[in-house]
């Protein structure tokens, strides 16, 4: 009872929360919704026994995607009342197509139906009851490992794509420069002076600082360290 | 071991999927102009697919599709991250993620 009454529960708030999701308003509450409607599909997956994928569901699609959707959304500085212009028009024609969707497979169902007497797959007397984590461990790794190895590559090239798509060298910025840094020598940035009692540096070179300072040499954005900067000035002065 | 689906059936898990499948579609048609919402229909519509393995799964007891949802959450993953990097670039170039605005090669 308990089950059922759970079971239509997270079925109702999943099936409302997708509703949400394509009719929001706001692109930011599409993706709450849609991590509503995450945590409620991980809700069905553990009333179907399903508790290891209920927990990747949580972390993978709560923890990452959703929360990169919604890094998305809020780092676009999109214009929405532009996108949302044109609903009403597209409104009758979406509902037509889902409609017709909808009807097929209630007709395809309808029709469809299990075989009496199929039953579970017999589990041989004697055979140790696994947890389904563990259960599904066994299989990923003997019968589907080929699988698991190509999931795992498929994850290394969208991850190398999106960083070679995202990835831009802006001039300004400023970067490390690693071999410049092994270069440097005491006396490329130090100089000893002699200085009599009483006399300051002013003049023979100075306290060494770039002529506007600083954030001048960052903004202007010469990719250096403010290091070299100085000197050069020195080194010419 | 007594799972959750033999009381509950197989039929409810199918008409969830099925609701959700067909919303993710409308959603597609309906936010035709903004391609994020559009990918998170598409999300919807791989969670339906992955709800309905495992209702499969685990009313036939059958391990096997819970083995195939891990592998479609996999690439569900990857599709949301180089789909959101294209989003990015595409706004960066062009100001702008109008779908109807994506016409450079038409030719």
């Amino acid at each position: 009872m308990i089950t059922q009454l759970a079971f239509y529960l997270f079925a109702t708030v999943l099936v409302l929360s997708a509703v949400m999701v394509v009719s929001a308003r706001n692109p930011v509450h599409s993706v709450l919704f849609l991590i509503l409607a995450f945590f409620n599909a991980a809700g069905l997956f553990l009333i179907a026994g399903a508790e290891f994928l209920a927990m990747i569901l949580v972390i993978v699609y709560v923890g990452a995607v959703a929360v990169l959707f919604l890094f998305v959304v809020m780092m676009l500085d999109v214009n929405f009342n532009q996108v949302r212009e044109g609903l009403q028009r597209y409104a009758p024609v979406g509902a037509a197509v889902g409609l017709v969707l909808f009807a097929e497979l209630v007709f395809t169902v309808g029709r469809w139906h299990l075989i009496p007497d199929v039953t579970p797959a017999a589990v041989a007397a004697g055979t140790p009851v696994l947890g389904n984590t563990q259960a599904l461990g066994q299989l990923i790794y003997t019968d589907y490992v080929l699988l698991f190895q190509a999931c795992g590559l498929v994850l290394l090239v969208a991850m190398i794509g999106a960083i070679v798509l995202t990835l831009r060298e802006r001039p300004s910025a400023r970067r490390q420069d690693v071999a410049a840094q092994h270069a440097r020598q005491p006396a490329d940035t130090l100089q000893m002076m002699t200085l009599s009692l009483g006399q300051g540096t002013d003049g023979q070179g100075g306290y060494l600082r770039p002529p506007g300072g600083y954030g001048a040499v960052a903004a202007h954005g010469s990719g250096r360290a403010p290091e070299d900067h100085e000197t050069n000035q020195h080194l010419g002065a | 071991m007594a799972h959750g689906i033999q009381l509950v059936g197989l039929g409810p898990f199918l008409v969830v999927t099925a609701m959700l499948l067909v919303f993710g579609v409308f959603g597609i048609f309906l936010n035709r102009k903004n391609i994020i919402v559009i990918m998170m229909s598409i999300e919807l519509i791989l969670l339906a697919a992955n709800l309905n393995l495992v209702a499969f799964s685990a009313a036939l007891g059958d391990l096997s599709g819970q083995v195939l949802t891990l592998f479609s959450l996999t690439v569900a993953a990857a599709e949301a991250a180089i789909g959101l990097a294209i989003v990015t670039v595409y706004f960066r170039n062009r100001g702008s993620i109008q779908v109807e605005d994506v016409t450079l090669m038409k030719g």
